[in-house]
């Protein structure tokens, strides 16, 4: 019988298998931040041990930077970002440190660098590194537990999850975008509906997507429970590779593309799960509630919690709707919004950027708007294109580099009942700052309702 | 780690789905550079809220909590493991756990036992109507018991030695070193570094 890609990219990686026991798995790649790592460090040199392998080990500052010039005045922030600098020094890792053109959200600078290739496993004390997944390797979050593990030795004990395919057929509509797939699978799926589980997505709609969409999707696998999301390798990867600092070059690049190659689920392989959605029948989808299963169509109201059968969905709901201050029935529309955030590692990419552009220029935003590149690099092409100025212009902030108002570690918050359209992952209650509403949405979306103040899809323009 | 083999408690009902890490130790709370700490932490806005169970003085004490479907989804942070057990927890039911919580769970000897959403119901149940009721979980026999019930539940065999040992996973990893070695010298030769 034939393997899945999921499979195949665990098999290669397997240090030692032993009957009863989880797989000691070897790990390619350790992206390490400043939240979930100084208790990691303390645990090594408590016990004496060394980082084994620096050389497969990146650091970079991103959760609790502020996006505009100057240092730190948190003082508990500053001291996080200041021992990071030095357990990175002390044990001989790379740091891309605010003010540094590398630096950036951990999830954007690994692609970035070359350092995110097909077929490697790739963990951070993170949940959204299955991001890295786009490129065809396992690539999931871990622990701070787990974190000191891999520095100490490189590798994981684990268990292989079961493998579910999510088949997307047809195209993506124009206007509809590789979020608003990943929105629309997680409605379908449910937050609990990929636990165990690593996702292949697969299909037409998939195939067309670019990488930058390719790692939107992936990212939010976790948001539908999975650790892991991926896609097989194909023309499209291998051309984002090409050429970026630490991917392979002549001969190795050959012998690397012919490996990536063989990177694809056998056509007689069997996932222990099969999901479909038809591309060609969604629309910008936002989310309403305080989960990220919790969304709709742009078209759509907010729900009557009664709607729902299951009694437990229907008590989520409730307190949903009051949480976000919704009323059952208000068309989606008609939302106002105080701020829209365009940015986090979900969407803060070129790609994204230029889509929010476009519907800015020669507009003017009617909200607080936060326009935040993923990385330096990301900020300084964007730069070079112009697209800082298509923002100033039409009234939006342009930011520096980090995780921003994606979570509320950072000076990028919601106050206490405000109201924001964003293209990051989560809508939890006050994941954005206390008391802060969050509606998940595309950077077309995000963009186009900074222009009316309400939630809005570009076509509406 | 401290090892776990059985343990006898009070538990607390928190009738919530979808219980997120965000929830469980808000952000603000992960600038620590410590391990320790985040017992003020544990829950802190849903805290303000007098009418939040844990609020409630009748489950003072209690060290096993019983969460609706889907407790622990979301961030990676091990804080909410940390928080949970600071706070006093040894342990929390549920009928689904986040991957990633469940997993730092068992590396931090908190022990995540899924129950059938309706045992969990009927766990809810019972101790609001006694908040004193003893509740006992049996790694080693794996069940919960209450009050004449007893339910079954699965966790594999190998972490559950791991936890009854209070086993170190580094520790254990270190033993196969070799085949680290053995493994790393026979890497793709292209496979990036980052020096």
């Amino acid at each position: 019988m034939g393997r899945t890609l999921a499979e195949k990219v665990w098999e290669q990686h397997v240090v030692r298998r032993a009957e009863g026991e989880p797989d000691l798995l070897f790990i390619d790649l350790h992206l390490i931040h400043e939240v979930t790592s100084p208790q990691a460090f303390d645990g090594l040199r408590m016990a004496g041990r060394k980082v084994r392998r620096p050389d497969l080990t990146i650091a970079t500052e991103d959760h609790n930077v502020p996006t505009v010039l100057g240092p730190i005045s948190d003082p508990v922030s500053k001291t996080q970002v200041e021992t990071l600098r030095k357990n990175a020094a002390e044990f001989g890792v790379r740091l891309h440190p605010m003010g540094d053109a590398g630096q950036g959200v951990v999830h954007i600078i690994g692609p970035q660098f070359g350092l995110t290739q097909p077929g490697m496993t790739i963990v951070c004390g993170d949940s959204h590194t299955s991001t890295h997944g786009a490129f065809g390797g396992i690539a999931f979050g871990i622990g701070t537990s787990e974190v000191e593990h891999v520095l100490a030795t490189q590798t994981l004990p684990a268990y292989r999850p079961k493998t579910m395919a999510i088949e997307v057929s047809g195209e993506l509509p124009l206007g509809v975008t590789a979020k608003d797939l990943i929105l629309a699978i997680i409605a379908k799926i449910g937050t609990g509906g990929g636990q165990g589980y690593i996702v292949e997505y697969r299909g037409e709609a998939v195939r067309k997507l670019s990488m930058e969409g390719r790692m939107t999707v992936c990212n939010m696998s976790i948001e539908a429970g999975a650790r892991a999301g991926m896609i097989a390798p194909d023309e499209t990867t291998f051309e984002y590779l090409k050429g970026r600092p630490h991917a392979p070059e002549g001969e190795a690049w050959d012998q690397a593309v012919e490996y990536w190659r063989s990177l694809r689920t056998d056509d007689d392989a069997v996932f222990d799960k099969v999901v479909e959605i038809d591309a060609s029948t969604l629309t910008p989808f936002v989310t309403w509630g305080t989960n990220p299963g919790q969304g709709l169509p742009l078209d759509a109201a907010v729900p009557e919690p009664s709607s729902f059968d299951d009694p437990t969905e229907r008590a989520a709901a409730e307190r949903a709707l009051e949480y976000m201050g919704l009323t059952a029935g208000t068309p989606l529309r008609e939302i106002e919004v105080d701020t829209v955030f365009v940015g986090s590692c979900t969407n803060g990419r070129l790609e994204d950027l230029r889509a929010a552009a476009d519907i800015l220029r020669g507009r003017q935003v009617r909200t607080r708007t936060l326009i935040v590149p993923g990385s330096m690099l990301v900020k300084l092409q964007a730069e070079k294109e112009g697209l800082d100025e298509v923002f100033t212009a039409a009234g939006a902030e342009w930011r520096q580099a980090g995780c921003s108002m994606c979570l509320g570690m950072n000076p990028d918050t919601l106050a206490p009942g405000e109201r924001s359209a964003s293209t990051s992952n989560r809508n939890f209650e006050g994941r954005q700052g206390k008391g802060g509403r969050t509606h998940l949405v595309s950077p077309a979306v995000a963009a186009a309702t900074a222009v009316t103040g309400k939630l809005t899809a570009p076509a509406d323009l | 780690m401290d090892a776990f083999t059985t343990h006898t408690g009070t538990a607390v009902p928190l009738r919530r789905s979808n219980v997120d890490t965000d929830q469980i130790i808000p952000a603000v709370w992960l600038k620590q550079v410590s391990r320790t700490g985040f017992e003020k932490g544990l829950f802190s806005a849903w805290r303000e809220d007098p009418a939040f169970v844990l609020n409630d003085p009748s489950y003072e004490g209690a060290s096993i909590l019983v969460s609706g479907p889907d407790f622990g989804t979301g961030s990676s942070r091990e804080h909410a493991v940390w928080a949970l057990q600071q706070y006093g927890f040894r342990v929390v039911i549920a009928a689904r756990f986040g991957d990633i919580f469940r997993n730092n769970s068992t590396k931090m000897g908190l022990l995540p036992v899924i129950l059938p959403a309706e045992k969990v119901e009927a766990l809810q149940a019972a101790v609001e109507a006694d908040p004193k009721l003893a509740v006992t979980v049996d790694l080693g026999e794996r069940q919960v018991r209450w009050a004449g019930e007893s339910v079954g539940f699965e966790i594999d065999d190998y972490t559950r030695w791991r936890l009854m040992e209070g086993l170190d996973d580094i520790g254990l990893t270190l033993r196969h070193a070799d085949d680290i070695t053995t493994y790393e010298n026979g890497r793709q030769p292209w496979l990036p570094t980052t020096v």
